[in-house]
Order: structure tokens, then sequence, then C-alpha cells
């Protein structure tokens, strides 16, 4: 059976069509992407007891709320520490891994809901499941580095791509089977769960089995790598372990990290934002339908800008993501106070799309400066960055807008200042991409120690 | 023989078209449901 996993039995033969491979990645990321859609199960979780209302022994919605801080919390910290193993045992075990733990973390928490053991979701979907997240949103995506070395960016975005679409699946799906199991003393969330489990850990096994590895010396037919390698993009290696001592990805971290930041500070308050700065004008259901076009343009700008940047360049493309999104976070508040809903609405579907570009040009960008074998590996210490600014963004939104409504300032105003602290932010981002240079020769592996132990 | 080499190149095709559906399907229906959702704003 161990067998089954090894890095040579998914070597592909001579003639392996690769176009196999992105939906092999895309059945693990639909799954997974469903981690952004949790939040459908959150008011429904509060009624466990009380089923038609909630009782006062039920889950508090500040209670429920740790159980996806946690998951994303696990993602970051499982795609960091099981970087070297996941370089190690290859995708296969990685993916099918993940499939258990994300699977086995629906299960849990509908033990823990059927128990009503609030720790036990938190075990379950939280720790269990955030491990599944991390290890099956990295390992596809270094897969296909490898498999598109002619177009990487390409090949990042459509798997990152899957994450933003999963959350689109996961969201109807969660809710057509509450309504379909709920009845006079059940919610119908414990059923949902156990069904999504099952479902998921089905796909994502099924992604596993597909997936295979190119072997050591292929490229695709009828491409030669360039004589010349452009400037900032190695066709050098640099270790796992020793990408750590680099500014190189401190200040890779930072950039990801600011850009997430001031995405999510736009996407986790879309709905109350726009309904409170056009006051009247906008109503709960178009304020929904402004959070499904925000979701869109996050998933399109996965494919599309990290498409682009193949032929921007990775530099180029954070270059313009901070450069427009300065411009167009500050322009907000203007927006808002000239009554323009439309360039309001514009703008905010443009920030979007470059907070999911941003998530999906990263692999490449890490491929480009340390190389593509240990690219998997060090992509999951990056996430780290996204862990934090998960943290990071809902709270800087909150508090200031709390501190400045306690303080009078009218609501449609209260966005402005944190609308103004996002826009230096990515200004902050683009003077990190500006210091980006090549990483220093001392950093590279020597020819011989090219072919690591860690490779299994 | 070269029928053989026909026959496995068009297993690979359908493998491939098939594989792309069992992905494409579930996200094209997730895409049209927010789709749907997001059409609320401009009424």
């Amino acid at each position: 059976m161990s067998g089954f996993f090894t890095r040579e039995r998914i070597t592909a033969g001579h003639g392996y069509n690769r176009w196999l491979i992105p939906p092999a990645a895309l059945a693990v990321h639909l799954c997974i992407g469903q981690a952004y859609a949790f939040s459908v199960f959150n008011e429904p979780l509060t009624r466990i007891i009380g089923v038609s209302q909630s009782a006062p022994d039920d889950w508090k919605l500040t209670t429920i709320g740790w159980i996806y801080s946690l998951a994303i919390v696990f993602l970051g910290l499982s795609a960091a520490f099981a970087g070297k193993w996941l370089e190690k045992v290859g995708p296969r075990r990685t993916m099918f891994t993940a499939a258990c733990l994300f699977g086995g973390g629906f299960l849990l928490s509908a033990f823990g809901i059927k128990t009503h053991q609030i720790w036990l979701l938190y075990l379950g979907y939280g720790v269990l499941g955030g491990c599944g997240l991390g290890l099956g949103y990295v390992s596809p995506v270094s897969t296909l580095i490898k498999w598109f070395p002619d177009h990487r960016g390409m090949a990042t975005g459509m798997a990152i791509m899957g994450f933003g679409g999963g959350a689109m699946i996961g969201a109807p799906l969660g809710v057509a089977l509450m309504k379909h199991f709920q009845s006079a003393t059940s919610v119908g969330v414990m059923e949902a769960f156990i069904t999504m489990g099952v479902l998921y850990f089905i796909s994502m096994v099924i992604g596993s089995l597909a997936i295979r590895i190119p072997a050591q010396d292929w490229k695709p037919q009828g491409w030669t790598p360039p004589a010349e390698t452009k400037k900032m993009v190695t066709r050098r290696h640099v270790h796992i372990d020793q990408a750590l001592m680099t500014p190189q990805f401190y200040l890779l971290w930072l950039i990801l990290c600011l850009n997430v930041t001031a995405g999510i500070g736009i996407l986790g308050q879309a709905s109350v934002m726009i309904q409170e700065m056009f006051k009247g004008a906008i109503t709960p259901e178009a304020a929904a339908g402004f959070v499904g076009l925000l979701s869109l343009f996050n998933m399109g700008g996965r494919f599309v800008w990290s498409s682009a940047s193949d032929y921007l360049g990775r530099q180029n493309t954070y270059f313009l993501f901070f450069a427009l999104g300065t411009f167009l976070y500050s322009m907000l508040p203007t927006f808002s106070g000239e009554g323009n809903i439309i360039m309001f609405i514009a703008a905010a579907a443009v920030i979007l799309s470059m907070y999911g570009g941003g998530f999906a040009t990263i692999p490449a960008y890490l491929a480009d400066i340390f190389g593509t074998k240990f690219v998997g590996g060090i992509h999951g210490r990056l996430l780290t960055a996204w862990s934090t600014a998960g943290v990071l963004g809902p709270v800087l939104v909150n508090y200031i807008r709390e501190y400045q409504i306690s303080h009078g300032v009218a609501k449609a105003d209260a966005y402005t200042t944190t609308l103004y602290i996002m826009a230096c932010l990515l200004a902050v981002g683009f003077v990190c991409n500006l210091l980006m240079k090549e990483v220093h020769e001392r950093h590279y592996m020597k020819h011989e120690d090219i072919d690591d132990p860690l490779q299994g | 023989m070269e029928n053989s080499k026909q026959e496995k190149t068009e297993r690979h095709t359908l493998l491939l078209v098939v594989f792309w559906a069992y992905v494409l399907i579930p996200l094209g229906w997730g895409v049209f449901q927010t789709f749907r959702k997001a059409m609320a704003l401009f009424h």
C-alpha cells in the first residue's frame, strides 16, 4: 500500500498529457475552498438545541466564530511545518492525507454537533480541517508549477481559482443540504456536515489518485528553456531551509500579508460597508449581490492576473496590484461621498480581483526567485502570512470602525480612515516589491546537492 | 499497431474531457448561483 504513494509510482510516463493535472488539482481546491463559505453554518449552529430559535444553552455566535479562525490559523501552521514532509513524500500522499483530514474534520464536527461539544468542532473543522486545508492547498500548486514551466502563472492560477470557486459551490451546497435535512427536531447542520465530509473526501481522493509528477528530465513538447534567463527568474534552486535565510522570503511574506490584509478589509465587511456608505440606496438583498459580485471578481482575478503575470513579469504584476490598489482604495471614500455607486462597485471589484490575483501569483513568484525544487515547502511557509492577515484584516477594520463610531463619527463616514489605512498598507507593499532582487549567489544549491535525500 | 495507437489516443481524449467536466460542471453551477445572487445588485 505504501508503494502506491511513492514518487516512483506517480512519476508520469512518456507522452503523458499534462492537461490531466489541472483537474486533479481543481478536484482538491474546489473542496477545500468550502472554508470561505463556512459562515453559512454560523447562524444555524446557534440553534442546535432550540432548533427554531436559540435556546439559553445554545452556542453563541462569538463561540462559533473561533471554528473558522482556528481553521485559517492551522492552514498556515500545517503548510509551514509540513513543508519538508510534503516535498519528501510527494503530492499523492499529501493530497490523500489532506482528504482524510478535511473529510474527517467534517465528520468529527458532526459528532460534536450530535453531542453538543464545541471543542469537537474546534478540533474537527478547526484543527484537523485546517491542517487538511494547508496540505491540500500547497501540494497541487507546486506540482502544477513543475508541469507548466512555460506558463507557471496560468498553472497556479487554475488551481487557486478553484479555491475561490470552492466557496461558490460550498455555500449553496451547504444551504441546500441544511434545507433538505431540517426537521422539527434538527436544523440539519449535522447531516449536512456528514454529507459534505463524505463528498469532499471522495472528490479529494480522486484528485490524489489522478495526480502525477513529471520525470526529472521532462519538458513540454516543443518547448526549450530560453537560452538567457530573464531578470528575476532563476533556473537554479534554493533549499527550503536556506530560503528562510534570504531577505527575499520575508519581503514576499510581507507582500502577501499586506495584499491579503487589504483585500480582507473589504471582503469581510462588504455587505455592511456598502449599506452604511450608501444609506437608503442599497437594500440588504442588493448588498448580498455586491458580496456575490466581489466573489466572482476574486475568483476570476486569480486566473486572469496570474496568467497575465506570465507576460508582464511577476514583479511588474505586483507593482500594478499595489499602485492601482492604493489609488482605488483612496478613491473609495470620494466615490461614497459623491454618492457614485457605480464607481464604488467597480473600484471594489477591481480591488478584489487583485486580492485573488495576489494569492494566485505568489507561488509563481516564489518559483521564479527560489527555483521549482522546493517551491511547495517554501510556499507552505509563506502561507503563515495569510493566517496573519486573516486575523489582522478584520481586526483593523472592526476596531477602527468601532473606535470612530464611539467617538461620534457618522456610520457612513466611519470607514474612511480604515480605507486610507488600507491604501497605506498597499503603498508599503509597493516598497517591499521594489526591494525585491535576485537571491544572492551563496544561497543557491550546488549542483551536487540537487539530488537531496529530502526528495525521497 | 496503428489501430491500437489510435484507440489509446481516443481513450486519453475521452478521459481528458470527462475529468475536466467533472470539475467544471460543479464550478459552473457555483458560478451561476453566485452570478444570480450578484444580479440583485442591479435590480
